[in-house]
This record gives C-alpha cells, structure tokens and sequence, in this order.
C-alpha cells in the first residue's frame, strides 16, 4: 500500500492518529515505525483494515476529521464488525489519488451535510465485518478446522471447541490472501459494545500539547511560503502591480499574479511574504461592482418578496384562497444576512509542482475536489495528481471548496519542483469567502375563528447557494436547498407541519457575492422564518406554543419537541424574569428541538441562561460526541444570532477580522443540556441540524420577555430595553 | 541573529526584530503548536507565557520580549508527562477540531497558577480565547475539574 510508504512518513511526518480508549500515554501519539521492514510485515485485509503483526489495528477512514468526530465514529462503526480491540486500533486517510486508482474503494470523500456517518455507515460497517471474516477463515485453515467453529473478540480468533487461540496479527497475512466474502450480516445495534458508546475520541492527545500538525502547520525541505491578496471585489480583476517595489524586500523569492485576480507574494517566511505583500502596490478592475452596496442587495431581495415570479418548493391545497378566507390574517417580515465561517486555522495548502507530478498537501472537507482543482490548475491528468489530507483547523462548510488548493498550485506552478505552502492572512480570509446566503422572507398565515392555521404562505426571496457554486445541479434555474427544514417530503430536511393549504416558495435573487455551505447551510434561516413565525401565529391565536405546534406536527417532529420541552420543565414556573422559547427542526436527516431559557433586564441585557436540546438522530454511535456536537451547535447557532453579519460596501466584504466579525465567547456560552431520544430506525446527522433552532428559540424567548419580536438578525442591532 | 529563551532554551533566530513573536516561534523556531488565527490579539489562538503571563504572541514584536521567559503548549508534557490541567482536557475530551486548543490551554495554565480554585466568573473572565467549533462548556468543566485534581 504506498500511502504507507510516503517519502513524508519516513521523514516522521504523521498523517495518522492512535486511538486510546482509555487513559493515555505520549507514547500512543506515534502510530507508525519508520522503514520499508515494518510496512512489509503490515497487511491489509482489505480498503478499511490494515493489521499490523503486534495486533495494532490501523482503520482507514475517508471522510475528514474537522472537529466534528467522524473519525472516531466511523472507526467505532468498523471496530464493531471488526470485534477488535478498540486500545489497539489507530486510524489514517486513503489519498484522493488513491481512491482514484482503486476505482473509488473509498467511495465518498465529501465531509459536508453532516453525512459522514449516515452516509457511509454501511459501506464501513461491512468492511469491518469483511475483514473479520477473512480473519477468522485464515484462523480456521490454519487449525483445519470449519470457520464456523470459530470465533472473533477483541482481536483474538477463538476455535470454540478447542479453546485455541490466535491473534488477528498472527493471521493477518494469511487473511490478507484470502477472497473476501461476498455477503456479510452486520450485527443488530443493540448487540453493540464499541459503536453506540460514549467512548473517548481517538484524536485528543496531539490536540492538547501542541503536536497535532494543521495544515498551517505543514513544513518539508525546501519549502516556501507564499501570501495572497485577491481583488477585494469578488468577480474584479487585477489591472496591475509593481514587483519591482517589494522585490528587493528581506526573504522576498517571486511576485506573482495568478488567475487573472490576485497577487501573490512568496518569500521565506510567512511574515517576509506578508509584509512585502502589504508593501506592493497594486490595481484593481472592479467594473460597476464597485457600485454595489448593502443597500443595493436588500432592496433586490425587498423586490423578490412581492415578485410574481417564484420557484414552488412546497404547495397543499390552495393557502391563498384560505388565507384570504381566514377569520384572521397575520403576516410578518424576516431577514438572515451573509455570515462567515470562521475557521479558526485559515485558508492554506502546500503544493509541489513538477513536469510530471503535482501534490498538494492540506485541510480540505474534500479530498476528491481538491484532487480535480490540483489537476485543474496543474494541466496534469489526475492520475499525476494526489492531496495528502492534513487535520482541518475547522471546516464549517469553508473547505468543502478549493479556491486556495487551486491557488497553491498555481503559485507552484510557477517554481517547478519548490514546495509552496500558501497561507491566507485572516483578513483575506474574513473577506474572501463563500458566504451563508443572505435571504429574507415574507410569512402569512390565516387562523380560523377556533384559532386553527388554515393557511400559510412562505415567500423567501434571496440569494442560491447552487446558482452560486453548483449551476449545473439546478433543477429548471430552481435550487431544492433552499427549500431545506421545509421540503413537503424526503428524509432529509422535511417540514414536520401539517398545514391544509400551504405555499412555500423562492424568488431567486443572486447578488454578486459568492454563497456557499456554511454549517446548517439553508435550514438556519428558515428555521428562524418558521419557528419565530410560529410563535407569532400562536400568540394571534392566544394558544401556547407548544400546545399550537404539537396540534400541527407530524409524530417524530413532535416527539422530539415534546422530549425537549419535558427536559426543561416546559409550563413550569420559572425564576421571576426568566422566559421560555422554543424552536424544532427537521434537518440533514436529524430531528431536533431546543428550549431556550432567557432573561432580560430592564435596560436591556440579555441573558441566556440555559439551553434544553433534543435529538431524534436514529441511531446513536457515540452520545459523549453528540452532546458536544449538540452544545457547540448553540455556539455557533449563537454567534451568528447575536453578531454574525457580513455587509457589502462599494461591492467588498466590509468585515476584515475579528474586531469587526465577533462571535460568542465563553462568558456569554448558557448551560447546554442535550437529550438523546433515537428511534433507531434511520441514520440522521447531527452535526449541523442543531445550530438552526438556537436563534429562533431565543428570538422566542425574548419576545416573552420583552414583547419585541426581532425579525431581523443579528440581535447586536436591536435595543431591548424596556419602552424602547 | 538574535537569542530568545524559549522553554527553557537560549534559541537563536533570524528574524527581523519586528516579526511578531508568534512567526517566530513557528517559522523560526519550529513550534507550531502555538497558532496563527486573527493576528490583532482577539481570538487567543497564539497565547504563550512570557514570565507566566498568559500573552498572546502575534501582537508581540519579538524585540520587546528581551531575556524574558517565553513558555509555549510543547513545554507543557516537555518531560512526557500531562499537566494536570492536560489530563482534565482528555477527561473531559475537550478538543473539536483542536486549532485553538493550544492558547485554551495556555490561558487556562495562566489562570489555575493565579486562581487554582476559580470560580465561573473568573473563567469567563480569563478565557476571552475563540472557538468556533464551541467547545466552551467543556473548557470550563476541565478547568473546574483540574483544580479539585
């Protein structure tokens, strides 16, 4: 298997990482010896499991590790098949490169839409159980004895009537010859002992003293560092740029501009590079887009929400007609802006260019696109291409695209056989990103005389992430992800209500910005559209939201919610000035709800005081992880309710870093209390379908507590105070 | 070139005396475990101790920082054994995607060597540090736990 022998790893450099399941030790953190020896003794059993002769277990995993806890869950999911022992198995990547060449083994590399393990837990599954079986007939034959006398835990193969024993790394290289079987049967989750456990994450020990190398991190002999400044209207062109000015300058090597929109500067160091590149002068073509302003964009969306024109996502009965036959009409106005990812490690990657091959080093939430972008960008077919995948300082969305693979490449294009590592300042970062769409919404609901809603009506008009990234996945010009937390059926992001006539429809209006996946991607603002709206309704009603909402809801949307509200002793009495809000969601295969408990003062200050939340993911892999995906939800959910807001000024990104884009921190994070209800009937997400009922379960909340209804996010704009 | 004690070493580096410290002990120096996130002091990726105070090193010119005592996240298991607070990150299994741990980690050193009993609000106080992937309940359940350790 080459991807053990890389030039890289016999430098020590680490791809991998041991898993401990429990306590811990410095010494785990190095998985692998040096040396051919070793690597020939190591066998693979098959694409997912590779044993080497001491029993360590090394399970290859193609999704990436960006925090969420993938690796750890899908090594849990093959560790069970596998019935080996979870304190021997370690982990590392298949390259792209490699997939391709064994006729995608691998399957998918995408890590987005929290499919990591909803998607591929079957595939896994059955690798683990594969490879256990090989294991057990290599046994067997040994012995002379029928598999079926044989069995398989923690490692060791048992000949049952015997009592002999031999270890998986006794076999392994006779298993490794072996014809996998055809057909395997996966064992009932209940008879789980790895997977479904709350057992430790497998890539903590690097993570806490310093040596878990980033892709910011990367280094090897010889290399570069380069630094980029893209034209600060996204979609302008460079006009010009004198090297000649920062050529001279310290450890300054080459002035490039690439793509016909950026500059690069390489030197030495990151900090020569970048301080000659804040030295160089350039010029910028930026056309009329320099006349774009945030104004501009909202008044395009403004005009949307009363367009006659609009892609149906959603239709049942006639919700015109009902509305305007209601006893009761009520209608409200909300708005999401662009928001930013913020991965805490910024954009970079490393690339080596030659005649004849080129790799590229780095993060990326997808190591099949940045092997096209590497290849792209290199003129090289892709079978000269491979991405060496490094652990993500934070995904979010921003890495599934590779903008900055195709750059790095590019800049090494320009010093054949020099490695090139590319690192984005954050400024560059914060203002060249792909951006959560901004949308806004127009909702109308009629309620008969008994207070029942009859119809509603969800106009969105705003911005499409596929028209922006994908054209080609358009259906007809409409784009289906805008429609997700409300689509009228699918397992994915279904609309939990049921309503006797209802329209949800999209004006598509596509400003110049560039929209992209950003954690929770679409159903983050309609889950503010509809959850806020919802309490707007019931209050028109004079019905109690929950009680409204579980009239409404079909049964696992319901169930859920009913879990959440329970938790929090929803109806209770509360601390005097404390408020309830609630919000649900179907997201990315997951249902979820949450109850926010918020005070307000008299002059305004808000105070989240504690978070209620619970999942209906399916099946459960490992609750410890969940609960953190679950209450890092809120935090992100957060950020982006309180202060998440990215504007346009003369067609730039006005945010430039921290100071201007903030997010939650520790003394604002409430108490997260997470409650699992699985039914254990379907394989739901969870990284991401939380995050979209934080806002709306707070922006109910204070409107308990204040009687303002905020309809436009983020919160820092609106003035809370009493009377105000 | 130029000597900083760092760890508890005189290293020597090149760098123009108004690199930040933070490239220096990176790109000079090699220890990368102290990161690069915002580069004006906000997000706390790049936190270290100079003279035991918790500092965040890329608004640092590395020619302000003299003959101090420059302490990164390596030196912390320098002799192969976790910090108390180290083991309650792993107990607690605190990291995410692990970028800001390191500073995490280094403001709470800070923190337990001034306050080894803090209270929430002296939590909140001291970690003003970024995380994006929300690990903050369990930032603060490790501090809680390394100071009854």
């Amino acid at each position: 298997m080459t991807i053990h022998q890389t030039s890289l790893r016999r430098r020590g450099f680490l791809v991998s990482g041991a898993a401990v399941a429990g306590g811990f030790s410095l010494g785990f953190s190095v998985p692998f010896g040096d040396g051919a020896a070793q690597a020939a003794e190591t066998k693979e059993i098959n694409a997912w499991v590779v044993i080497h002769p001491d029993d360590k277990v090394v399970i290859r995993i193609a999704r990436s590790e960006m925090g969420q806890g993938t690796l750890t869950g899908l090594c849990q999911l093959v560790a069970e098949e596998l019935e080996c022992d979870w304190s021997k198995v370690a982990w590392e990547y298949p390259t792209p490169g490699e997939n391709v060449k064994r006729n995608r083994v691998w399957r998918n590399f995408s890590t987005g839409g929290s499919r990591g393990i909803r998607e591929s837990n079957q595939y896994v599954r059955e690798g683990g159980a594969v490879a256990r079986e090989m294991l057990i007939a290599a046994a067997a034959a040994q012995w002379k004895v029928p598999a079926a006398e044989c069995a398989a835990a923690s490692s060791v193969i048992t000949h049952k009537p015997s009592g002999r024993k031999l270890t998986y790394g006794a076999v392994a290289a006779a298993a490794s010859q072996l014809e996998p079987p055809k057909d395997v049967k996966l064992k009932d989750p209940k008879d789980w002992k790895i997977a479904g456990k709350p057992v430790k994450r497998i890539d903590t020990l690097d993570k806490v003293t310093g040596k878990q190398i980033y892709g910011i991190d990367f280094t090897m002999p010889g290399m570069l560092v380069a630094t980029v400044r893209a034209c600060p209207v996204i979609g302008g062109k460079l006009k010009s740029f004198d090297a000649a000015k920062v050529e001279k300058m310290p450890g300054v090597k080459k002035v490039v501009a690439i793509d016909g929109n950026a500059v690069v500067v390489v030197a030495d160091t990151y900090w020569q590079a970048r301080t000659a590149l804040a030295a160089l002068p350039t010029d910028w073509d930026i056309g009329k887009l320099g006349e774009v302003q945030q104004e501009t964009i909202v008044a395009m969306l403004k005009e949307g929400l009363d367009a006659p024109e609009a892609f149906v996502g959603n239709r049942v009965g006639d919700a015109k007609a009902a509305i305007a036959g209601a006893a009761k009409k009520v209608e409200a106005t909300y708005s999401f802006p662009y928001q930013h990812h913020v991965t805490m490690e910024p954009m970079n990657a490393t690339a080596r260019y030659t005649a004849d091959k080129c790799e590229v080093w780095c993060g990326t939430q997808n190591g099949e696109a940045a092997l096209a972008a590497a290849s792209e960008a290199s003129g090289l077919p892709v079978a000269k291409c491979d991405v060496y995948k490094l652990m993500l300082g934070g995904g979010f969305g921003r890495r599934g695209r590779s903008d900055y693979v195709r750059q790095a490449v590019l800049v090494a294009k320009e010093m054949p056989g020099t490695p090139v590592k590319l690192i984005w300042s954050r400024e560059e970062d914060m203002t060249h990103c792909q951006y959560h769409p901004i949308t806004m919404a127009r909702l109308t609901g009629g309620l008969d005389a008994q207070g029942n809603l009859v119809g509603l009506q969800i106009r969105i008009s705003g911005q499409s992430i596929l028209a922006s990234l994908l054209p080609q996945n358009l259906q007809n010009g409409m784009d289906p992800v805008v429609f997700q937390g409300l689509m009228a059926s699918g397992v994915e992001a279904a609309y939990g209500y049921n309503v006797p006539n209802l329209l949800i429809d999209h004006a598509m209006r596509n400003p110049h910005i560039t929209a992209g996946f950003w954690r929770g991607v679409n159903v983050n603002q309609n889950a503010v559209y509809m959850e806020c709206f919802m309490d707007e309704l019931a209050a028109a009603a004079g019905q109690d939201p929950l009680a409204f909402r579980l009239k409404l809801l079909k049964p696992k949307w319901a169930a859920v919610l009913k879990a959440a509200a329970d938790k929090a002793g929803y109806g209770k009495p509360l601390p005097a000035g404390h408020f309830h809000g609630l919000a649900q969601i179907m997201g990315y295969g997951s249902y979820v709800a949450g109850v926010a408990e918020v005070s307000v003062s008299a002059d305004g200050m808000m105070k989240i005081h504690k978070i209620t939340a619970a999942t209906d993911p399916g099946h459960v892999v490992n609750p410890a992880q969940i609960e953190r995906q679950v209450s890092g939800s809120f935090v992100y959910g957060l950020s982006a309710a309180l202060y998440g807001e990215i504007t346009v000024k003369d067609g730039a990104i006005e945010q430039t870093n921290f100071d201007s884009y903030n997010m939650l921190r520790m003394d604002e994070m409430p108490k997260v209390e997470t409650v699992l209800v699985p039914t254990g009937d379907f394989w739901g997400g969870v990284g991401e379908p939380t995050i979209a009922v934080a806002a709306p379960a707070v922006l109910n909340a204070i409107a308990k507590a204040t009687g303002k209804r905020v309809r436009d996010l983020p919160l820092m704009h609106h003035e809370l105070k009493k009377g105000s | 070139m130029a000597v900083l004690n760092v760890n508890g070493k005189a290293l020597n580096h090149n760098a123009d005396p108004r690199t930040p410290l933070l490239w220096v002990l990176r790109e000079q120096l090699g220890l990368t475990g102290t990161k690069y996130g915002c580069g004006i002091a906000q997000c706390g990726s790049c936190t270290v101790h100079i003279d035991g105070v918790a500092t965040r090193s890329c608004q640092v010119p590395v020619n302000s920082v003299g003959n101090r005592k420059v302490v990164t996240i390596e030196a912390l298991a320098a002799n192969g054994t976790l910090t108390k607070l180290q083991k309650a990150w792993v107990e607690f299994d605190v990291p995410q995607c692990g970028y800001c741990q390191s500073g995490m980690v280094m403001a709470a050193t800070a923190l337990l060597a001034a306050k080894p009993k803090p209270t929430d609000a002296d939590i909140d106080a001291a970690m003003t540090n970024i995380c994006r992937c929300g690990t903050y309940q369990e930032v603060r359940a490790a501090i809680h736990a390394a100071a009854k350790a």
